[in-house]
């Protein structure tokens, strides 16, 4: 079985992003990337079921940029086996890119899609799905644990309330939430070692996917500030302010 | 224009999540059909009809819509988007799992997470976990819309219930099957919409300090409980419990936050409940910026005391 792992180039998750004055976007020059965090507990995911015997190889892909080849290479210092870029200057809305990643699917039959829920920067929480809706498969969403069986995986999910655990037939899409595993680190040899994989570039418009956005964005704007900053000096003042200010209790 | 709201229910109860899709619905303009899709569910169906502004319910009843599983639910809607110029449903964990499946199956781009509805195709919509608001316009001829319930208002009740109109369930697609459902929180409110949400983070020091200090209060405040992504991580509360932008968003009556430092990810989380609450000993934590009432004091003193002052 091999494993295709999606993993997208996004504003590292420790950077507090800030708006252009102009409404024009998100301040994006000079600010750290890295791999979605999402993606790297995919990748992380894929990397143990390849140490159990479970799966022969993983391969990771990249939508993008030539600097998506950063990400990619970060992948394969994790321990992926080879890596595939899918060349473009576009940025692609996520019905885009299960569009190409189905096409590539298509040309590689991994048995699992294995990626993130969702992408720290759009927080779309969609290409997953429509990936396995496009190609008519099962899809297993917000994962906190696998488990491969015969020709199936179960997959259990975080819902609102509780875990869900659905068995779905393979080939499927999972994809990954926060308590899955805990990735690890790339070591200095493997990032050495990672220069020297095969990584393989195929321009998106190979795939001839239409990938004309279908938002249109506006504007961007900062959140608005809420007023906050009050004190209260101990525990009754709280309980009487509540009570007879905010009249909550 | 007719918009297809989808029902967020256990079979047995509608949720309160739905009345608030309902409003963002409403403000698309035109007449709006609410589908019910589950096993049983007759409850869910007359609870939904009565809701004010909808004009018919769509009661699909059938095994395979049970658990609602993505493949069947999304082949029903589907099968009925013909009729539809908007599909809407709350941004719940089913509402985030099915209609992006729906969305591909129609060739439709998804807009995820509407906070703000400004034309029937214009949304304004959090990125970077609330540190940036985006303002879309979809071009698509048929929309497909997720909500942010917390930013919308409940939809009221009507006197007069509008028609029920019982469809048949889909096809089984085979590729999917449910094994098991496991409940954690027991009888306390749901966290995405309850009335009061307290929550616990890394300054509570361990699973029993938290449940010790936290839980009583809960109880006593019938409040849901949360959690920061710290105390999640170091095994102090389970991960459903996590307020912020990887958990979930809530916009409550009154959040109380218990030992929170207040970090960007957990503020995109709870910044919007109506009164927030924050217990910290350290008078430099960030959450105090956003507070309504801080009180600089040290937990395990505070919330004894605080659940002594409530009686």
């Amino acid at each position: 079985m091999n494993i295709l792992v999606p993993v997208k180039r996004v504003v590292d998750y420790t950077v507090k992003v800030s708006v252009k004055p102009d409404g024009s976007g998100v301040d994006l020059a000079h600010v750290k990337m890295s791999m979605n965090p999402f993606d790297e507990i995919a990748v992380e995911e894929a990397l143990r079921l390849r140490e159990a015997g479970k799966a022969e190889a993983v391969t990771v892909v990249s939508i993008g940029p030539p600097a998506v080849q950063e990400t990619l290479r970060s992948g394969l210092a994790l321990g992926a086996d080879r890596a595939v870029h899918i060349a473009t200057d576009a940025a692609a809305e996520p019905l885009a890119v299960a569009k190409l990643l189905k096409a590539l699917v298509e040309r590689e039959s991994p048995l699992l899609v294995l990626m993130g829920k969702q992408a720290i920067d759009d927080d779309s929480n969609q290409t997953g799905q429509m990936l396995a809706a496009l190609l008519g498969w099962g899809q297993g969403t917000f994962a906190s644990k696998l488990a491969i069986g015969d020709g199936t995986i179960e997959v259990t999910r975080e819902v609102d309330g509780g875990l869900q655990t659905v068995e779905l037939k393979l080939p499927a899409v999972a994809t990954t939430d926060l308590r899955l595993n805990e990735p690890r680190y790339a070591s200095l040899p493997n990032i050495m070692k990672a220069k020297r994989k095969p990584l393989e570039e195929i321009a998106a418009a190979d795939f001839g996917v239409d990938l004309t956005p279908r938002l249109k964005v506006v504007t961007t704007e900062p959140p608005p500030a809420r007023a906050g900053g009050g004190k209260v000096a101990d525990v009754a003042e709280l309980v009487a302010k509540l009570k007879d200010e905010a009249r909550v209790l | 224009m007719t918009t297809l709201l989808i029902a967020e229910h256990d079979n047995r109860a509608l949720s309160p999540e739905t009345a608030r899709a309902l409003t963002a619905a409403a403000q698309l303009g035109g007449e709006i059909h609410v589908l019910a899709a589950g096993d049983g569910g007759s409850d869910v169906a007359e609870a939904a009809a009565r809701l004010n502004g909808v004009a018919k319910v769509l009661h699909a009843d059938a095994p395979v819509l049970a658990h609602g599983l993505a493949e069947p639910v999304a082949a029903l809607i589907v099968s009925l988007a013909a009729g539809y110029e908007a599909l809407v449903a709350p941004a719940t964990s089913s509402g985030k799992n099915v209609m992006p499946r729906v969305a591909a199956l129609l060739d439709v781009m998804q807009v995820s997470d509407i906070i703000e509805v400004l034309a029937p195709t214009t949304f304004k919509r959090p990125i970077y976990a609330g540190n940036a608001i985006q303002t879309v316009e979809t071009t698509d001829a048929k929309r497909v819309i997720t909500v942010r319930t917390a930013a919308f208002a409940a939809a009221g009740m009507t006197a007069e219930p509008a028609p029920v109109e019982t469809i048949p369930g889909p096809d089984d697609p085979g590729l999917s099957r449910f094994v098991a459902q496991e409940r954690s929180g027991g009888d306390r409110p749901e966290l995405a919409s309850a009335r009061v949400v307290i929550s616990g983070g890394r300054a509570l020091g361990s699973k029993e300090q938290f449940d010790q200090l936290i839980l009583p209060l809960a109880d006593r405040l019938e409040a849901a409980i949360g959690a920061s992504r710290a105390a999640v991580d170091a095994g102090y509360a389970p991960n459903d419990w996590q307020v912020g932008q990887t958990g979930k968003v809530v916009a409550p009556e009154l959040y109380i936050a218990c030992g929170i430092s207040g970090a960007i990810q957990h503020l995109a989380g709870m910044k919007d409940a109506r009164v927030i609450v924050a217990i910290n000993k350290d008078p430099d934590a960030p959450i105090f910026e956003i507070a309504d009432y801080g009180l600089v004091a040290d937990i395990f003193e505070a919330l004894p005391q605080l659940h002594e002052a409530l009686g």
